[in-house]
């Protein structure tokens, strides 16, 4: 067995040695690999961040009312006297101001992306101060906070950092009437950061919403249970809400561009089946490279297992190089790039790239796999060499 | 068989099939090779000198009849079995030398150890006495392509009597050598073949590097023939 170890081992440092002698063929499939993983990285990156970002924006002991049948705000519906009712549900904390509760409003205005300067959907959020201290993360970076019953705005930074016209102090119209941006807000890179926020009663009066909301924040008390609010709404007639939690909420919004991380896969499949017919013509052509070394080393004693080994260390070693590589790569362009997409109310998600090891683990994995399949079968011709082919070297 | 003898074929056929045609390169060939002998095969191309050199080797099986070692039949033994009875009794050398390019001299003569459960230091002390042996202690880190054929071919024979092995074939071994550094390998040959006892097969095109074994076996067609027949 040691044997059997050292000899695959010397194997091995051979091939790895002799690689210059196919610098260009290993580099192909070396690329080949890297260009399958970034492009992999970054359709799961561009997933992973906008996921990451509906995520992050929910918060367990937040229940979130919405009328039965929206799959999100901006198709929900609030009455004064239904929020009024939900103040009353069970478990739902209270302070010297009574229920800590946020009704609040969602619009959608016109933005005009930097990128491309088309217009894009953005979400104008209605609510007052108790909605604000609701958001974890909340941070006012620049300005100051909007004034109740005024035409001023917050903006959120990546409303700024990726659409025109919003910088502090400006003024911005949106259809007939006139904002004037007071304040830019972080929210610790989630989802609100894509929005614009200003007082709930100014948007109700300017969009003729009455004293309507659309959605419902609650904040709720330690160990409060969302089945005795939910039997609550169902024994209430003039209620037609159901609750979740707020994170539960963002984890389905986070959902809707999952897709993109199936689509990275099936692109990246395919392309690996390109990469693979390369690999596949490297490693052939290693093995017809090193031929008479092979059978040299059979002659002498050298098992075929380990001619079978060497060659499958070749492969898997390019892969990975390639892989990291591409991850490399990915990092380097992808990871951290800002992006916006149309989310699940039809308005602008502001997200950043998101590369986590989890991510890096599965490109590696990817090319792991380029390089098993691609060196499976030149190893087995290898181990195949005919030892005869020693004595005819150079003839 | 005879206690002298190290190999025995005992009527030995190998033939190939082309298509639907069969090639016959031996049929009922007997010979023996002798413990301690330097034995020089020669005969025109197509003679089957490579065939014997590879049913020898124990990289080729013959189409029928048997082929002992030191008692042993070797013509029945797996590829894995064959390999660790190569390792065990066989040293090679190659016309044109098959060292491993990327391997310095040292690391090129260490390989056959590697198959052996000797430690590190243990591999390097023999390393440096095959390298002695053939004169090349100094050019140990050298890698092939510093070194002119000769030296190639004086690395390439430590390599294949480092691990100590009874028999060495040889291919051809100064076919690719100009006459004063062929005489050197074969003096070294003859050597090894007196000093230490190591029995020697060379096949060789050269009447005068045959000169240097004990003796010489002529092969035509398959045949072994006298010397005058060949030349007939």
């Amino acid at each position: 067995m040691s044997t059997l170890l050292s000899q695959s081992a010397a194997v091995i440092k051979m091939n790895i040695q002799s690689l210059p002698r196919r610098l260009w063929m290993s580099l192909a499939m070396v690329f080949a690999s890297a260009v399958v993983v970034a492009i992999l990285l970054a359709f799961l990156a561009m997933a992973k961040g906008f996921d990451a970002t509906m995520q992050s924006a929910g918060s367990d002991d937040i229940a979130f009312f919405m009328r039965v049948g929206s799959a999100a705000e901006l198709n929900s519906s609030a009455s004064r006297e239904q929020v009024n009712l939900i103040e009353n549900a069970p478990g739902i904390m209270r302070d010297e101001q009574g229920p800590m509760v946020s009704a609040e409003l969602y619009v959608i205005v016109d933005g005009v992306k930097k990128s491309s300067q088309t217009e894009a959907n953005l979400p104008l959020r209605g609510l007052d101060q108790r909605g604000v201290t609701m958001r974890k993360g909340f941070t006012l970076v620049a300005g100051r906070m909007f004034e109740p019953g005024t035409d001023e705005l917050i903006v959120g930074a990546g409303v700024l950092r990726e659409f025109d016209g919003f910088d502090l102090g400006q003024e911005i119209r949106f259809g007939k009437y006139t904002w004037k941006v007071v304040g830019v807000f972080s929210a610790g890179g989630n989802v609100f950061e894509s929005e614009l926020w200003a007082d709930a009663k100014v948007i109700q009066n300017l969009y003729n919403r009455g004293s309507s909301y659309q959605s419902v924040r609650a904040r709720l008390e330690p160990g409060a249970s969302l089945d005795a609010i939910t039997a609550y709404l169902k024994s209430e007639p003039r209620l037609t809400h159901e609750v979740q939690t707020e994170s539960a909420y963002f984890a389905e919004q986070g959902k809707s561009l999952a897709y993109m991380a199936m689509f990275g896969w099936v692109i990246s499949c395919i392309m690996a089946l390109g990469a693979l017919a390369g690999a596949l013509n490297t490693m052939y052509t290693s093995v017809s490279d090193r031929a008479m070394e092979i059978a040299t080393l059979r002659a002498i004693g050298f098992s075929n297992f380990s001619a079978f080994i060497g060659t499958m260390a070749e492969a898997m070693a390019l892969a990975v190089l390639g892989s990291l590589l591409g991850s490399l790569v990915a990092y380097i362009f992808f990871d951290g790039l800002n992006a916006s997409t149309l989310g699940g109310s039809f308005t602008q998600v502001v997200f950043s790239f998101k590369l986590t090891p989890e991510l890096f683990a599965n490109g590696i994995t990817l090319a792991l796999i380029i390089g098993f399949v691609s060196g499976f079968f030149p190893a087995w011709r290898a181990a195949r060499v005919p030892v005869i082919l020693a004595f005819q070297a150079g003839r | 068989m005879s206690s002298e003898n190290l190999f025995e074929l005992n009527n030995v056929a190998k033939r190939f099939t082309k298509g639907k045609e069969t090639i016959s390169i031996f049929e009922g060939l007997n010979m023996h090779i002798k413990k301690g002998d330097f034995m020089a095969i020669m005969g025109p191309s197509g003679s089957g000198k490579t065939t014997l050199l590879n049913l020898l080797g124990g990289v080729d099986q013959p189409t029928s009849g048997e082929i002992t070692f030191a008692g042993q039949r070797i013509d029945n033994l797996s590829e894995s079995k064959l390999a660790k009875w190569r390792a065990n009794n066989i040293g090679f050398i190659f016309q044109f030398y098959n060292l491993m390019p990327m391997l310095n001299a040292a690391k090129n003569v260490e390989l056959p150890l590697l198959l052996t459960n000797l430690s590190s230091s243990e591999r390097k002390k023999q390393v440096a006495t095959a390298l002695q042996l053939v004169g090349l202690s100094d050019r140990a880190k050298h890698m092939p392509s510093e070194m002119s054929g000769g030296q190639q071919q004086r690395v390439a024979i430590a390599r294949a009597v480092v691990s100590d092995p009874t028999f060495l074939l040889c291919d051809e071994p100064t076919g690719d050598l100009d006459r004063q550094t062929a005489d050197e390998i074969l003096e070294m040959l003859q050597l090894l073949n007196r000093q230490f006892g190591k029995t020697i097969v060379m096949v060789t095109h050269d009447p005068s590097a045959a000169k240097f074994a004990s003796h010489t076996v002529h092969l035509n067609k398959g045949k072994f023939v006298k010397a005058e027949e060949l030349m007939a």
